[in-house]
């Protein structure tokens, strides 16, 4: 019995060590400097207490970059869901009617590659290629927009308060739909054909099967691209640094971007780590609250 | 989901980046000091150098690479063979650096630059950095009756100055000012203006012609600030600098400054920025102006080396002062902004400051500067150093800008006494006057209430400029 615990034992504590070493003390860390001073440039700090906290509060470029995170957090998961939702149903059961069985549009092979391909890209890469396709004359859309003589809209995309954010939007959108596609797409495949069939027989169209068959059997996937994309809004970091850095007048500002420049160029660690902390109930918060809300026992159709 | 969260914990940057030192124990534990190697001093040796300490020497590999610090530190070993060097250039100085300081084993040779350079407000109220002051008083390498002080450049001590101790020897000597290419205004006649006035008529003939008179980098709008202090500079003399530099109430507000940004404003009404600018960043924006899409863009001399890749061959870039705003003007017009850039420091508790002070010797012998000037295109804090060197285009406008103006060169050093200030709020409130979403005045008002807010902040260590 004892050797076999040991033999047990001997599997686990490696993992479990590096887990305390890499993931839960730098946490625990992160809240013991959330109460200090400390600049990050030498062992030498003072507790301040809950000033961090409180200094948070009154911090107005913290709660306008809170703010592009909550809109984040609002519209990137039902932005990304709906047209996830929307391009897999087309790629897998939103074939025409006439022919025989249920299959998805002409080309769904084609699409479903597409689709994928920002997802093979690392978000720097990404980032880098959004920025130059938004440069005011050398950028592709403004191209693609005078070349359709609508130079009246081809704008300063980046350079323009009103414009930045929904920029940086819509790169998250259009590098995270493809996932989702792909996820959405192997879960109908689970679906069994003979519930479209039956539908299709009845004479509901491609909505009402999208609507009343298709999302209420997807409903767990959905929950988890929820909670997924909502971590991915709290964050927006990589994305919002490489394109925009937070600019023009922190109009596209995040949190992560707050606290990273807090630490990196500001030298205050001691703040910086307060803004993390925050950020990790946030977070926390976030999950738990989706989970319950998205809860459901039963799948009624 | 787990590894969601866990990046989340790398953002946390404090403790996951800074943790390093995870496996020894606490982020913000570190090592005491070390007791810095130091050997005997001679003439030949007046820094007290250990001749077989190994040196570590880090770069910034920006815009001037990281090249000429191999021509440096072959020399530094040419004087010390037992000496190992160790080398390595980053972009990231502040995310590399900075556990390093914390575990108290920076290295011995800090080129802190950039856009992530750590900032000088920590490091100088940490005391993270050694007193430089020996070297200044150190004989000159290529003259021992000399000191190093005494070789330098005006105004290079004052800039590398915290509170009467030089911290930060800024190697590289840029001129700031307003550029333009020689071929394009000789071929359509036009000349450069001295006088506001005259930039504005210039302007209208430049904009009748098809070209954009300015363009600006949009997301570091900051460039633009740079010829607006000059001109308050110039209009109000050096008092108005540093009444800027020390936070005084009211300083972004004087008369000067105000004048000065509105008449950059007036380039935005009268529609003499390069439409589009406001979204492009400095390498978009200065490709335009070399590819003849506009004719000036304001930036330091750095430029010429920066542009090398796209500028046509007989582009013939040159820089000029900002023009006289009045021909009352406390200073006259051949005034511009010069500097000293890329700051070089020696870490108080790195193995071998002996060696870091001697590395920064090496630097600013002649040979060595002439080095730096032939492959990177830039000045260094060392006068004279370019004496009988084949200077290229844009470098020979430099120091003609020098010559010209009389030791007439002054600076400001709010920005590197509290880099945030320039870096994000001067940043953000100079490209809302150029777009005129704010007008000058609200300009001058809103950053005079962020330097408000720096003054109020206890978090910011304080420096007063005398």
């Amino acid at each position: 019995m004892r050797g076999k615990r040991l033999f047990i034992a001997v599997f686990l504590i490696p993992p479990l060590l590096l887990y305390g070493i890499f993931v839960v003390s730098p946490y625990a860390q992160a809240f013991q400097i959330s109460g200090t001073n400390w600049s990050g440039l030498s062992p030498t700090y003072e507790f301040v207490g809950l000033d961090n906290f409180h200094r948070l509060l009154g911090d107005g470029y913290f709660w306008n970059a809170l703010r592009h995170n909550g809109l984040l957090l609002v519209l990137l998961p039902v932005v990304t869901i709906l047209l996830g939702l929307f391009f897999a149903s087309m790629i897998s059961v939103g074939g025409r009617a006439g022919r025989a069985g249920v299959h998805g549009v002409r080309g769904a092979g084609f699409y479903r590659v597409v689709y994928f391909f920002p997802q093979v890209l690392s978000v720097a890469i990404i980032g880098v290629l959004w920025k130059e396709m938004y440069a005011p004359h050398t950028g592709m859309i403004n191209g693609l927009l005078r070349a359709a003589g609508l130079d009246g809209l081809a704008v300063a995309w980046l350079g323009d308060p009103r414009f930045s954010f929904w920029c940086v939007l819509a790169v998250l959108v259009w590098m995270n739909v493809g996932f989702y596609v792909v996820l959405f797409g192997a879960a109908m495949q689970s679906v069994p054909r003979d519930l479209y069939e039956a539908a299709l027989l009845d004479g509901a169209g491609r909505r009402t099967t999208l609507v009343r068959i298709t999302v209420p059997l997807l409903w767990d996937t959905i929950q988890v691209a929820w909670v997924y994309l909502a971590i991915i809004a709290i964050d927006g970091f990589a994305i919002v640094q490489i394109i925009t850095d937070g600019g023009p007048n922190s109009s596209s500002d995040v949190v992560g971007l707050r606290l990273y420049k807090t630490a990196f160029a500001d030298g205050q660690f001691g703040y910086a780590s307060a803004i993390g902390v925050a950020m990790f109930f946030l977070t926390l918060t976030v999950a738990v609250m989706f989970l319950r809300v998205t809860r459901r026992d039963r799948v009624e159709l | 989901m787990e590894y969601r969260i866990s990046r989340r914990g790398l953002l946390q940057g404090a403790a996951g980046v800074a943790a390093t030192g995870a496996l020894s124990g606490c982020a913000m534990g570190g090592s005491g000091s070390n007791a810095a190697a130091k050997g005997e001093t001679s003439a030949n040796n007046p820094l007290g150098v250990k001749e077989d300490a190994p040196l570590e020497v880090v770069i910034f590999n920006g815009g001037f690479g990281e090249e000429y610090a191999r021509a440096h530190e072959a020399m530094y070993r040419e004087r010390y063979p037992k000496a190992e060097i160790k080398h390595s250039a980053t972009q990231k100085i502040a995310e590399t650096l900075q556990p390093r300081f914390v575990a108290g084993d920076p290295p011995d040779v800090v080129d802190n630059s950039g856009g992530s350079q750590i900032d000088f407000n920590g490091l100088v109220s940490q005391g993270a950095l050694a007193d430089l002051g020996e070297l200044l008083d150190a004989p000159s390498l290529d003259d021992p009756s000399r000191k190093v002080r005494d070789t330098l450049l005006p105004g290079i001590v004052d800039v590398g100055t915290y509170d009467g101790k030089f911290l930060a020897l800024n190697y590289a000597y840029s001129a700031y000012g307003v550029w333009y290419s020689q071929k394009l205004f000789e071929a359509r006649g036009w000349e450069y203006p001295k006088t506001w006035d005259g930039m504005i008529a210039l302007c209208k003939k430049i904009k009748a012609a098809g070209i954009a008179p300015w363009t600006y980098p949009g997301v570091h709008a900051r460039y633009m600030s740079w010829p607006i202090l000059t001109a308050a500079g110039k209009l109000g003399g050096l008092d108005v600098i540093k009444a800027i530099d020390n936070l005084e109430p009211g300083a972004w507000q004087h008369d000067a400054v105000k004048a000065a940004a509105e008449a950059y404003y007036q380039l935005a009404v009268d529609g003499y920025l390069q439409p589009g600018a406001e979204g492009m960043d400095h390498v978009q924006s200065q490709t335009e102006w070399c590819r003849g899409h506009a004719a000036f863009v304001s930036c330091g001399s750095w430029l010429e080396n920066e542009q090398k890749p796209v500028t046509p061959p007989d582009f013939r870039m040159a820089v000029a002062p900002t023009p006289s705003l009045t021909t009352s003007d406390k200073m006259p017009f051949g005034a511009f902004r010069g500097t000293g850039s890329e700051p070089f420091i020696v870490p108080a508790k790195g193995e071998n400051v002996r060696g870091g002070l001697e590395y920064l010797r090496v630097m600013l012998s002649r040979k060595a500067a002439a080095d730096f000037t032939g492959k990177v295109s830039s000045l260094t804090a060392v006068a004279g150093a370019t004496d009988g060197v084949k200077l290229s285009g844009g470098l020979t406008s430099v120091t003609a800008l020098i010559d010209a103006s009389q030791g007439g060169a002054f600076t400001w050093l709010y920005s590197t006494y509290y880099r945030k200030l320039e870096r994000e709020r001067v940043n953000a409130a100079t490209l809302e006057l150029l777009t005129k979403r704010i007008t000058a005045a609200q300009w001058c008002d809103q950053v005079q209430r962020s330097a408000d807010e720096f003054a109020r902040d206890p978090a910011v260590k304080k420096y007063k400029r005398a």
